[in-house]
């Protein structure tokens, strides 16, 4: 059968899959600040240096814009470049490229060319990096057509997706939550491919729909087991990707359900969960809703340095307990 | 500086507690760790200790009043110093819109009529399918959720029962099957009616003496290990002990009718007439007389919360040799009771109204509690009937005797 | 810090040009034929515009002929450039048919990007022309990333990013020069100074005098070429070739040019004066370049009167062409967002 399971951190499952991205395909090579002898930032790259040489594993100086335009250029002439970002929040230096050249190149051009490139982006709030270290901007770059996003939950995830956004002829942005770094996990040893595009339920239930992404997804499944001490089953689905969106899913277990709450890092004002309601309410699950839909996400704040702040700023699993307990018991 | 006496925060998450009872009163004299008031909470009700020796003064809230935690309630003085008018608390933070926090049970939902004068009803998608696919419009489903909206719950609620219709068509009527207990009812005391030849005796029974003792026998009810009074005696609790009393005291009355001949009983068992949806059960407390009357309200308490949930046992409702039925609480003054066969005897109890009554001469004013003894001529006659109730009476008026 | 090497201004007479050397009289030939293309295609493309049969708005290349052609002559069809919002004249350069280009300005299916880029988008992906560009400086970095892929393929390819004046300025060529310099990488780049941003001249908006003078904080040879002269640029771009398929690394050549048209067609041309522009047409890179060939017994006067003719009656052609095309239905506006066969 298959390799035994063994359990990796998040960091390990991403590194494993570079790697195996790397031995399998010789186009592929990795850019980024650091993340050569240093092992990068998170220390996600770690030893891959010594394994592959500077020149697949290579340290960019700081210029997040350059590094993200020679991606793109390195991939319509034939490579397959993955670019880490030291922190998503310098993604914004990069937009240019990001969103002008990648996202569209293939559209503009006719749909005579790809650009397929991986760029690596960890987010999220939590360790005190306060506000330009602490953003969750997948929701920018998820309104961008041409572009795909992806954020993994598991180690497990992290690695599928990861293979799956490298074999992908298109640009795929993966955002990685820093506090899940250390996170352990099941992860089979073999190469296999986590498809985009395609969300998973966490925990069956009947009362209510918990969409979640990222870390969410397991402070929602915390949620979700003080819940069914009181005898609200909450269903809980793990998005995985946020474009393209898994619509599917998230309509088959509401009508279910007959309830929505989406939870999610980024801030609540426009974000992925305003995505997810108003699509529910355009779609048949609408005349199976039986409660407005509940959206808990970011305050409308950057991320606060203070601790007791930094941890109101975003849903915890308390916030999420009794949201959802109002939710499903109509006080909502 | 008086001491303040605040609201404390005792449950996590509390931003709010209600006052249920104050057992102290203005001037009073505290001790420090006396105790003073108690809150209402989820769980049993809280305690309240005095923070200090002194005189309790200035008592800003009331029982039923809901203060923030934190906010002083009352201030105590030291010897000495004087009650000015009420020292101005240190600033508190803004009272909050009075809002209990949300409990994890289900409360009572507050049903709204969901209607708006503009015809719109807020409703659920799935509210407005499913009355759709049933055929009913939401105009008279009342709402349970906020705002009156109109859940699916609702909508299955209305389809359940379907009891309001649209419009009252003059004449219509729906009809409701009989069920056991109807049945029994129905059977039983039209037989009364027609077979046993009633009368009734009337009596007015006044409760002062009954109210003091049992204020104080509550008082002093010693506390088990959750801190709550080993029992809490109801006026119906003395009720049926003094009517096994007087049962006890008049033997002969203490009977029910056979054929073959009247049954004298050796025990005072005493049915009560409890109220439960649909009709009622008569549950006995065997014996009463040699019962306390704390063993009486306790078994009672127990007899009539199963009578409700319908979970007695026959054995636990039948037989008896007398029945009380007491509607005071209804607010009924009077009120004659059917007999329940073989039983010759029903006492029906009024509610305890505030009377003027002469004494001396002058008009007093007492409480009194109206009672009507039916009895079965067949087995009791008039005299010894007036002989039982007048022994009932007595016990009421002088509960002590009942130790005798 | 290095002074940027101005190349000589080639007399008509006298000593012949290494160009001339460098390239066969078929080359030659062919060189001035696409800068007549270019010309023509430019006027072509502008009288369609004021007709109102194209869409938007354009940015002629007028007047640079000579930088489009030069640079791009010595190219393999393997090797990449990367383009301008100005980028008709680098299309025709690297071997476009200019039929194809109107299909797509006329938002035709035939047309080079099938009427989803227009103007500023425009690619030849099969010839290496990697496209034109809306953003200023957005090619730069793309041109340096396709010369990272070559390095990594081991090809003795090259890039040639094509910029005006103004990207120069921008933070994506600065990131772009250091990190081609820093890993030695085989891209070319050539700014088309024509002296103004859209507006605002380079005096105004640059601190140094040159582009060129640019080239050293990058540790790269930066050199001056007149940019109405088809043989200085050439000339300096095939060093610069040479120099990069050695694995030498990258190059800057600074052609400076000068566009006679404005930025686009909505320009009112308010910053500059009439003679300035005036002075410049005199310096007209295609009429210099004839007059070259003649003296150089290239070729004859009437042999480029042919190619002027093959290049009026081709243009004429390819806007029919254009015009008949295929008009996109908008049942297929998202079309070829992603790759098909990935759900998406």
């Amino acid at each position: 059968m298959n390799a035994p399971i063994r359990e990796l951190t998040y960091a390990q499952a991403i590194q494993e899959a570079l790697a195996t991205a790397m031995e399998a395909d010789e186009r592929v090579f990795l850019m980024g600040e650091d993340i050569g002898v240093y092992g990068g930032a998170f220390q996600v790259t770690g030893d891959l240096v010594h394994r592959f040489g500077e020149d697949r594993v290579m340290d960019t100086p700081i210029s997040e814009l350059g590094a993200a335009g020679i991606a793109v250029g390195a991939a319509l002439a034939g490579s397959r470049p993955i670019l880490e970002f030291q922190f998503s929040d310098f993604a914004a230096l990069a937009m240019e490229q990001i969103v002008n050249q990648a996202a569209k190149m293939r559209f503009m051009l006719g749909g005579k060319v790809s650009v397929p490139l991986v760029m690596r982006l960890p987010s999220g709030s939590g360790t005190g990096a306060a506000a330009q270290h602490s953003q969750s901007l997948e929701a920018w770059l998820a309104h961008v057509p041409g572009l795909k996003v992806v954020q993994p939950s598991t180690p497990h995830d992290a690695k599928g997706l990861l293979l799956a956004a490298i074999d992908d002829p298109d640009p795929v942005m993966v955002f990685e939550h820093k506090l899940l770094y250390k996170m352990k996990g099941e992860v089979p040893e073999e190469a296999y491919r986590i498809p985009i595009g395609k969300a998973v339920v966490r925990r069956k239930g009947r009362h209510v729909t918990i969409v979640a992404t990222s870390i969410m997804v397991h402070r929602a499944l915390e949620a979700a087991e003080v819940l069914a001490g009181e005898g609200i089953e909450a269903e809980v689905i793990d998005l995985r990707t946020l474009r393209p969106l898994d619509t599917a899913t998230i309509i088959e277990s509401v009508k279910k359900t007959t309830r929505l709450a989406c939870v999610y890092e980024g801030v609540k004002t426009l974000g992925i969960g305003a995505e997810i309601s108003a699509l529910i309410a355009e779609s048949e699950a609408f005349d199976y809703l039986d409660a407005p839909i509940l959206r808990l996400g970011g305050v409308d704040s950057p991320i606060p340095y203070n601790p007791t702040l930094e941890k109101a700023a975003v849903p915890q699993t308390s916030g999420i307990i009794e949201q959802v307990r109002n939710l499903v018991k109509g006080r909502i | 500086m008086p001491i303040e006496v605040i609201l404390p925060k005792v449950d996590m998450d509390m931003a709010t507690g209600k006052i249920a009872k104050w057992h102290v009163k203005e001037g009073d004299a505290v001790k420090k760790g006396g105790l003073l008031f108690e809150i209402e909470t989820d769980k049993a009700a809280m305690e309240i200790d005095a923070p200090s020796d002194g005189i309790i003064r200035n008592i800003t809230a009331f029982e039923g009043a809901i203060v923030p935690v934190g906010q002083a309630v009352a201030l105590i003085y030291q010897d000495g110093e004087s009650a000015s008018a009420p020292v101005a608390a240190q600033p508190l933070p803004p009272v909050k819109p009075i809002t209990p926090a949300p409990r994890p049970d289900a409360e009572q939902p507050a049903v709204l009529p969901a209607a708006a004068a503009s015809g719109r009803f807020p409703a659920t998608p799935l509210a407005r399918r499913l009355a759709k696919q049933a055929g009913i419009t939401l105009e008279n489903i009342a709402g349970s959720g906020p705002r009156g909206r109109i859940a699916a719950i609702d909508v299955q609620g209305a389809l359940a029962k379907p009891a309001a219709p649209q419009r009252v068509e003059p004449g219509s009527f729906e009809v409701i099957p009989l069920d056991g207990m109807r049945r029994t009812i129905a059977q039983r005391l039209t037989l009364s009616k027609q077979t046993v030849p009633h009368f009734y005796l009337t009596v007015n029974c006044d409760l002062t003496r009954l109210s003091e003792i049992r204020e104080i026998l509550n008082a002093q009810a010693p506390r088990d290990a959750q801190k709550l009074p080993v029992w809490k005696l109801s006026i119906n609790d003395f009720i049926i002990k003094a009517m096994a009393s007087a049962l006890k005291q008049v033997p002969d009355a203490n009977v029910t009718w056979a054929d073959e001949g009247i049954h004298r009983h050796h025990s005072c068992d005493v049915g009560v007439a409890v109220a439960v949806e649909g009709g009622l059960f008569t549950p006995v407390v065997r014996a009463a007389e040699t019962k306390s009357l704390s063993q009486v309200s306790k078994e009672m308490k127990d007899l009539a919360t199963r009578a409700r949930a319908r979970k007695l046992l026959p054995a636990e409702y039948q037989g008896g040799t007398t029945t009380i039925s007491n509607l005071g609480m209804y607010g009924i003054e009077q009120f004659t009771a059917i007999i329940n066969p073989p039983h010759a005897t029903i006492l029906a109890v009024g509610a305890a109204m505030e009377r003027f009554v002469p004494v001396n001469g002058l008009p007093v004013l007492r409480t009194q509690m109206t009672c009507t003894l039916s009895c079965d001529h067949r087995a009791v006659d008039g005299a010894l009937g007036a002989q039982l109730l007048a022994a009932f009476r007595t016990f009421i008026e002088e509960p002590a005797l009942m130790l005798a | 810090m290095a002074k940027p090497v101005a190349m000589m201004k080639g007399d008509a007479a006298g000593n012949q040009r290494p160009f001339y050397a460098q390239f066969s009289p078929e080359q030659l030939k062919e060189a001035l034929r696409r800068m007549c293309l270019i010309r023509r295609f430019e006027e072509g493309a502008e009288e369609a515009y004021m007709r109102g049969l194209i869409h938007g708005t354009m940015h002629l290349s007028i007047g640079q002929e000579a930088s489009a052609v030069g640079a791009t002559m010595a190219l393999r069809k393997t090797d990449y450039i990367t383009s301008t919002h100005r980028g008709h004249g680098h299309c025709i350069g690297k071997g476009a048919d200019p039929k194809l280009m109107f299909a797509e300005f006329f938002g035709k299916e035939e047309g080079y990007c099938r009427g989803r880029g227009g103007s500023m988008h425009i690619a030849d992906v099969e010839s290496g022309n990697l496209g034109a560009n809306g953003i200023v400086a957005g090619g730069i970095p793309i041109a340096v990333g396709a010369a990272l892929a070559i390095k990594k393929q081991k090809r003795d390819d090259v890039a040639l990013c094509f910029f005006g004046d103004g990207a120069t300025n921008e933070g994506a060529f600065h990131e772009a020069l250091n990190m081609a310099s820093i890993w030695k990488l085989p891209v070319i780049f050539v700014c088309e100074n024509n002296k103004y941003g859209m507006s605002v001249s380079t005096e105004r908006s640059m601190a140094v005098a040159n582009v060129a003078d640019r080239a050293s904080a990058y540790n790269m040879p930066g050199i001056i070429a007149d940019g109405n002269r088809i043989e200085d640029v050439a000339e300096a771009v095939l060093t610069a070739i040479a120099r990069a398929r050695q694995g030498q690394g990258p190059s800057l050549v600074e052609c400076k040019t000068y566009r006679t048209r404005g930025h686009s067609r909505s320009d009112r041309n308010r910053y500059r004066t009439k003679e300035e522009i005036e002075e410049w047409k005199l310096r007209d890179p295609i009429g210099h370049f004839e007059a070259e060939l003649v003296a150089n017994g290239v070729a004859t006067a009437d042999e480029i009167a042919a190619i002027f003719a093959a290049a009026d009656a081709e243009i004429a052609a390819g806007l029919i062409f254009a015009q008949n095309g295929t008009d996109p239905s908008p049942n297929e506006v998202t079309r070829d967002v992603y790759t098909p066969g990935i759900p998406a």
